[in-house]
């Protein structure tokens, strides 16, 4: 009888089929970063004597459980919100030493005196849905944002970021400590003029 | 007969592909080991928020992950359909969270422990009783650097 040897399976294509395969997962796989909307709570223990705040410097946004929203007592749509924040925030109000060189609002004596004790107070039902809050939270930073960005153009006219884009390159672990010195002045220079001031409330309760 | 003889034939040696499966596994490896794994399985709906004026979380080690939302299909006949918190591969109370924050910084490297984030992936359906029971607790234990994760999108599909 003839003896017969299996044939050799050419495996010369193996390779291709793997990097077709590899070339899939590449082009599918994202490499996952989280990202979100930084918050600080406020620390637990009572405040003393907590400091007097004039009506007018208070920014107060009410969500209640159907979603709704009350913006200053007056209802408002969501996409309103943004330009009613900036236009607290930017108002500049005040006279005298609470005066605000840069603002560009509209002087109202009723709205904020300036940046600097303009606080924006959230409130939120415990029934209102976690995405609106999150929408909601979203354009109140926004307001922060865009008034830090035209602050930031304001003051490094050459630089060619916005104040966004510096942050994010501050916090991003590739840039070079000479690069993150020279950003943090700058960066905090622009905090001063707008610093974060959004309180959230404790929710108020249904029944 | 001469004793050199040439060889026949003066076409091309083929190019050896022995060495391809080796690039092949090279590329594989650094994929195996970027790529970020889901270090607990879900049990809760998390269908996250949408938000643009996002930052970037910080570096993993110094994160921990607080998930609430309703729990998966496969989990509703026993634990119904209430939003619940999952801390780890488990289902956990409100009163769980204290002690749950607090073992994680015990786990973590002593300059760390003062820099961490909690980050809240909380599904978009929840309603925000949850979280704010969730934040009173984290204040309790001063665990103060919180990050609402979201995906990013615009603020409106929130709204549907």
């Amino acid at each position: 009888m003839a003896k017969r040897s299996a044939p050799e399976v050419n495996a010369g294509s193996m390779a291709d089929i793997a990097f077709l395969l590899l070339i899939f997962f590449l082009v599918t796989t994202t490499i996952e970063t989280d990202s979100g909307l930084n918050r600080k709570l406020p620390p637990m223990e009572d405040v003393v004597d907590p400091p007097i705040i004039k009506e007018r410097n208070i920014f107060t946004v009410v969500v209640n459980k159907n979603n709704d929203l009350l913006v200053e007592e007056k209802p408002m749509e969501i996409s309103e919100l943004r330009e009613a924040a900036i236009a607290f925030l930017d108002n500049g109000g005040g006279k005298g030493e609470d005066a605000c060189d840069f603002c560009q609002g509209a002087r109202d004596s009723s709205s904020s005196d300036n940046p600097e004790k303009a606080v924006i107070s959230l409130k939120n039902d415990r029934e209102t849905d976690y995405k609106v809050y999150i929408a909601v939270q979203n354009e109140l930073v926004a307001a922060y944002n865009e008034l830090r960005n035209r602050e930031f153009a304001r003051l490094n006219p050459n630089i060619g970021i916005s104040y966004v884009e510096a942050d994010r390159m501050y916090s991003d672990p590739r840039t070079s400590t000479s690069e993150k010195g020279a950003l943090k002045p700058k960066l905090d220079a622009v905090k001063a003029l707008f610093p974060q001031k959004l309180s959230e409330a404790e929710p108020s309760k249904t029944n | 007969m001469s004793k050199f003889k040439k060889k026949k034939g003066g076409d091309l040696p083929a190019i050896s592909t022995a060495s391809l499966p080796d690039i092949v596994f090279m590329l594989l490896f650094f994929f195996m080991v970027a790529t970020v794994m889901r270090d607990s399985t879900l049990m809760v709906a998390n269908t996250l928020p949408a938000a643009d004026q996002v930052q970037k979380l910080d570096k993993k080690d110094r994160v921990m992950y607080i998930y609430a939302g309703k729990p998966s299909d496969r989990y509703q006949e026993k634990f119904g359909t209430q939003p619940k918190i999952q801390l780890n591969d488990k289902f956990a109370t409100v009163q769980d969270v204290g002690a749950f924050v607090l073992a994680e910084r015990a786990s973590k490297r002593q300059e760390l422990q003062n820099v961490l984030t909690t980050a809240l992936k909380v599904d978009g359906e929840t309603n925000m009783g949850l979280i704010s029971d969730i934040k009173q607790e984290l204040r309790k234990v001063n665990a103060l650097k919180i990050n609402y994760t979201t995906r990013s999108g615009d603020y409106t599909q929130n709204l549907k």
